[in-house]
């Protein structure tokens, strides 16, 4: 099993806030969740073409700064993100490994013209990185509206989701968590 | 369709792009492979079949328009998505008239692109349905085919074609074995009952109470034994068809409760006090002369009138006898598939033998007796020696002994069957004159059936 979930915070987030998503983490991973304010250079994953980061490079950057093995890290961020193909991304995973990030960006209100609204941004914060390590963890896209694993593409579809995994999503991860505390 | 049960390609040179889609992609649960170029992807295109094809245009060597007129020519038909950098109106209209399936330029939005690929997914999904669906179709009719190009076996087409159309009462009457069964089906089959059940009773050595039960069904403790309560055939066949088999073999009282059944539409299970209101059609189908039943008093006229609304006679085998080397031939095909024997064709030996027989158990014997020969010959051809019957058994030669007349009379008419009473064809083949033959129809009192 992976000892402890560590989320490296690179935004301007307060870390209080991620002491609210813990109980959250450790209800869907059965892992302890520890969290640090970082400082990363981000400006080897910008893009001046795009004016966006490229999400790949710094799940890169993540791996290559910070110890990632027998734990899974995740890096908040508030740059705009992208993978190549993509116009944007909220966040990206490695499927099956130990690293992802997820960025604020897109889940303000603000981007979308409206009022400013600092907790419906930390619900939707909440649910990307239980999703992002979701994927971590093996979990693939659920079809279920309802469920953090449901893959989304606009922010409203965040805002249907729920923070946890529905029924079907929890037992294949605690069956994927169990196999591999078993193989570790 | 499971996404784990779709596979995709994804073809492109640039290493970032093809990462990201499939990683992208298997985040969904699908099945994605990654492919550099054109040459790679082929390879990968002839090692296994892929659902969904994600095509770079520009690539160096071969481009992706090229690779996909290359796909086109392989055993496999992928969904082909174009997903390219240089979007020019020129290549979009190219690609599509090609038979792709989209075209996208990168970046794509990723909402476009999941439900771009899951569209794909659908379409592909329905039209692998229905092409099986169509294929079962198909069997499941080929599987019900009367096989024959006679006259007499022309007619019955018609017949059926003609009846099944109606809703009307049929009785098909012919020796065991002709396949009076499948006309049943093939009528049904044909009708506007065909989305509702054929049920099929067969009459035959079942004792008074038992053919009663099964026809109405019974309550619960309606006699020992009957611990549930059980529908009937009749409420099984509502809104379809009724075969009854061997229906000269009801016993008289069950006679009478189907005559009020068939008037009425209505009856009442066995020990049961509830009126249960059916819509069937009857098809029945008899090897014995019920005529003779009425009069010996052995099977009630009114039923009799009843069942027998619109009649087709099955003629036996021998009496069709251009069909047997098409039926031999047609079940040597069907059993060689089935067991997996590579059998071609009959030995001349063997054909003589086959129009030498008189086949008194009629198809079914025919179909036995290839099925056996199968069975024990070897391939590629079925050989006399493999056939289960002696010619001693029953030469085809079923006119009647005695006077000359007889065989002359029996000869004619059996000429005038063959030939669908075309008295010009008919007449070539007796060698006589059509006026002769005239004559000869009217001395024996021969009729062409209606």
């Amino acid at each position: 099993m992976s000892s402890i979930i560590r989320i490296y915070n690179s935004s301007e987030i307060n870390s209080r806030t991620f002491d609210g998503f813990s109980t959250t983490l450790r209800k869907v991973f059965s892992v302890p969740v520890s969290i640090a304010n970082v400082s990363l250079n981000l400006e080897d994953a910008y893009d001046n073409g795009r004016e966006q980061y490229n999400s790949t490079a710094l799940l890169a950057k993540l791996l290559n700064t910070f110890d990632t093995s027998n734990n899974k890290s995740i890096i908040v961020v508030d740059v705009d993100l992208y993978i190549p193909v993509l116009t944007f991304v909220f966040g990206e995973a490695q499927l099956d490994g130990s690293a992802a990030v997820v960025s604020t960006h897109r889940l303000k209100n603000q981007y979308y013209g409206l009022p400013k609204d600092d907790t419906l941004m930390e619900v939707r914060l909440e649910k990307e990185i239980v999703h992002e390590l979701g994927h971590t963890f093996g979990m693939y896209h659920c079809q279920d509206y309802e469920c953090v694993m449901k893959s989304s593409t606009y922010v409203e579809e965040i805002d249907l989701k729920k923070t946890v995994p529905c029924r079907a999503c929890q037992q294949i991860l605690d069956e994927n968590i169990g196999k591999k505390s078993r193989i570790e | 369709m499971k996404t784990n049960e779709v596979s995709i390609l994804v073809v492109d040179d640039e290493k970032v792009v093809r990462e990201s889609l499939t990683k992208w992609f298997k985040e969904d649960g699908y099945n994605v492979e990654g492919a550099e170029n054109a040459a790679e992807a082929l390879k990968k295109m002839q090692a296994k079949k892929w659902d969904i094809l994600l095509l770079d245009i520009k690539m160096p060597g071969m481009d992706g328009m090229e690779l996909h007129q290359r796909i086109r020519d392989l055993d496999q038909n992928p969904t082909v998505i174009f997903i390219t950098a240089h979007a020019t109106v020129d290549s979009a209209v190219k690609a599509l008239k090609n038979g792709a399936y989209d075209y996208v330029t990168k970046p794509v939005d990723p909402d476009y692109l999941s439900h771009l690929v899951s569209n794909a997914v659908k379409q592909r999904q329905l039209t692998n349905e229905n092409i099986r669906l169509k294929e079962q179709v198909s069997e499941h009719e080929k599987s019900y085919e009367i096989i024959g190009k006679s006259p007499q076996i022309q007619r019955i087409y018609k017949l059926i074609e003609n009846v099944a159309a109606t809703d009307t009462t049929v009785m098909i009457r012919g020796e065991s074995g002709t396949g009076k069964e499948l006309i049943a089906r093939a009528i049904h089959n044909n009708s506007e009952r065909r989305f509702f059940p054929l049920v099929t009773l067969n009459c035959g050595g079942m004792p008074e109470g038992v053919l009663e039960s099964e026809l109405f069904g019974h309550e619960r403790g309606a006699f020992t034994g009957a611990h549930y309560r059980r529908k009937g055939k009749l409420e099984l066949a509502d809104g379809g068809t009724l075969f009854l088999d061997e229906v000269g073999n009801i016993d008289k009282k069950t006679q009478m409760d189907l005559l009020r059944v068939i008037e009425t539409k209505q009856f009442t299970r066995v020990g049961g006090n509830e009126v249960i209101k059916v819509d069937f059609r009857i098809i029945s189908a008899t090897n014995r002369d019920l005529e003779k039943g009425v009069k010996d008093g052995t099977f009630r006229e009114d039923l009799y009138y009843r069942l027998n609304v619109f009649t087709i006679d099955v003629p036996p085998l021998r009496e069709r006898t251009g069909d047997i080397v098409l039926l031999a031939e047609y079940f040597l095909k069907k059993y060689s598939e089935q067991m997996g024997k590579p059998y071609e064709c009959f030995s001349d030996d063997a054909l003589d033998k086959i129009k030498a027989y008189s086949w008194p158990g009629n198809v079914r014997e025919l179909e036995n007796a290839v099925e056996r020969a199968i069975v024990v010959g070897t391939p590629p051809a079925i050989k006399a020696t493999d056939l289960p019957f002696s010619l001693k058994e029953g030469v085809n030669n079923t006119a009647p002994a005695g006077s000359l007349e007889a065989m002359e009379r029996h000869h004619i008419q059996k000429v005038l069957e063959e030939q669908n009473w075309n008295i010009s064809r008919s007449a070539d083949i007796l060698k006589i004159d059509r006026a002769t033959l005239y004559n000869k129809i009217q001395k024996f009192g021969l009729k062409k059936p209606s």
